[in-house]
């Protein structure tokens, strides 16, 4: 057995771990497949129809079981809570800890969100704010924010970049369109209170 | 025990009940068709744990109608590498053929209807089951002209799948009948049914009814014996080539091929119009049991179609020739024995 196995010390020869080579031992890795003796004909007969009976019982289950099929349009699949559905864009609540910040939104227009994109599909342009027209708390705000939804790959990057938690995902999935014009949506679209039209799942579920 | 001459009938219908049947028999033909296309799909979905078509009309009943008013308002087009006059000659066939063999099928004894003695099948051939494989054989050439005038290799292949299929179960299915024959000592469809009085023949004949039965799978080119269409192989097999009418055609006549194949099983194994536990009801009654029968056989059609995969090529012809052919054999030898030991 101490000659099959590999050479594992380098105090070997070169010569003997040469050998050790040729002799490679299969061990366990040898899988022997084991055939059972051909059946008769009354044995064959019987298993061919005991294993359709089988499955013709495995078919009907299916019937009392009913059908599992979401009727998509009036049924919609729900989401899970940290689905990745079509962004949103965030405003300061309305509320008393945010003080001055309230209504204002988020995005701050520091387009670290484009970069961030795989599929270069989000594209921000800053502009100052101004004491006459104050829109974001910071400096500067977003003056056009635009994702191109067909290009876009729902992969949370802009999220995950984002420092101010300006821009999540949200859970609408039906997201077609006749046209693709139709499917960039800009900056009020996206800040917009969006129908929630996906259910979310339930605990469990 | 005397034995009915084999070219007895019986009696003779005046010729417009006879014409009156023949149109009849073609309406109710083309009604079934329909409600066994949507009944097979929405049971085939629920076999699969899906509703199968639901938005055409209530519970999708339409959808059949949807289908055959796309398949009517297609164009009607062929390859220019086929043969112009079989192509469109070889539906027909499979259609006529289909629907003579539905003829025989006997819904009901024969009734007084107004004072005219009224036979309810469209006729009551002294020779049943000859006449059967007859047009069963002939309904080959409408799917082996179909395929060989398509030009296509696909079709031509399915063809040829199909007659080597069509000649090794024909043989089968003939001899499972043999044994009902030899014990009803009558070839009368008809007569058949009324020898059943007693008992049906499926328990005495079981192994014939089974033999028929898969047979029957192989006779229609239905799943798992759908060899001939293979579409994962043959795309679409000898109707590849085909669209818009003549394909419903062939559809039409393929499923009429498993009505008749039902009818045919309901009259000589499952007692055609009898009732079991001696129950006589009145003769309207009659065809609603067949029709009862018929769905039950379509039922088990479908469900065997749900369940198991299409068998390969040689072990299509091997299960024909060598485990059907010498049961039917057997089956027909011992019942002969037994038929002429008890006589």
């Amino acid at each position: 057995m101490s000659d099959a196995t590999p050479a594992s010390s380098p105090s070997d020869s070169p010569a003997s771990a040469a050998v050790n080579v040729m002799r490679w031992d299969p061990g366990e890795d040898v899988i022997e497949v084991k055939r059972s003796p051909a059946p008769g004909a009354l044995r064959s007969a019987w298993r061919a129809l005991r294993e359709t009976a089988r499955g013709l019982k495995t078919t009907f289950g299916r019937i009392a079981e009913g059908p599992v099929t979401m009727q998509y349009p009036e049924e919609k699949t729900p989401v899970y809570p940290r689905f990745r559905g079509r962004h949103k864009l965030h405003r300061f609540e309305d509320i008393p800890q945010h003080g001055t910040h309230a209504g204002l939104e988020k995005c701050v227009g520091c387009s670290l969100c484009a970069a961030a994109c795989p599929a270069d599909c989000i594209r921000v342009v800053a502009a100052e704010n101004t004491p006459e027209n104050r829109v974001s708390p910071g400096e500067r705000y977003a003056a056009v924010y635009e994702i191109n939804l067909s290009r876009c790959i729902f992969c949370g990057y802009c999220e995950v970049a984002c420092p101010f938690d300006a821009i999540t995902m949200g859970h609408d999935y039906e997201l077609s369109s006749y046209d693709r014009s139709d499917l960039i949506f800009t900056k009020e679209m996206l800040l917009a209170e969006s129908l929630e039209r996906t259910p979310l799942r339930n605990e469990g579920e | 025990m005397s034995v009915a001459p084999l070219a007895l009938v019986g009696y003779f219908e005046p010729a417009w009940i006879q014409v009156l049947k023949a149109i009849l028999i073609f309406a109710i033909a083309l009604q079934l068709v329909p409600i066994v296309l949507i009944i097979e799909r929405k049971l085939l979905g629920r076999f699969q744990a899906r509703y199968g078509p639901n938005r055409v009309g209530p519970y999708g009943a339409l959808q059949p109608m949807a289908d055959i008013l796309k398949l009517l308002t297609k164009e009607q087009f062929r390859p220019t590498t086929s043969i112009g006059l079989l192509f469109a000659v070889a539906p027909v066939i499979s259609i006529l053929t289909a629907v003579a063999a539905f003829a025989i099928i006997p819904f009901g004894d024969v009734q007084d209807i107004f004072g005219t003695k009224v036979g309810l099948y469209g006729v009551d051939v002294s020779i049943g089951p000859l006449y059967l494989f007859a047009f069963g054989a002939v309904a080959f050439y409408g799917i082996m002209l179909g395929g060989w005038a398509s030009g296509s290799k696909y079709s031509f292949l399915g063809a040829m799948r199909g007659a080597a299929q069509l000649i090794s179960y024909e043989v089968s299915q003939g001899l499972a009948l043999l044994g009902v024959v030899f014990t009803a000592q009558t070839l009368s469809l008809t007569g058949i049914v009324r020898a059943q009085g007693g008992m049906w023949y499926i328990v005495p004949q079981f192994v014939g009814f089974v033999i028929f039965l898969v047979a029957g799978f192989a006779e229609t080119n239905r799943a798992p014996f759908d060899l001939t269409e293979a579409d994962a192989e043959l795309v679409g097999g000898y109707n590849t080539e085909y669209g818009g009418g003549r394909f419903a055609s062939y559809y039409f006549a393929e499923y009429l091929n498993m009505l008749v194949v039902a009818g045919v099983v309901t009259t000589v194994f499952l007692g055609g119009w009898l009732l079991p536990f001696g129950i006589h009801p009145p003769g309207w009654v009659d065809p609603l049991v067949v029709l009862f029968k018929m769905s039950l056989i379509t039922f088990i059609f479908i469900w065997i179609r749900a369940t198991l995969p299409r068998l390969r090529y040689d072990q299509l012809m091997s299960l024909g020739w060598k485990v059907l052919l010498p049961l039917a054999t057997l089956n027909a030898l011992a019942t002969a024995i037994i038929v002429v030991a008890t006589h």
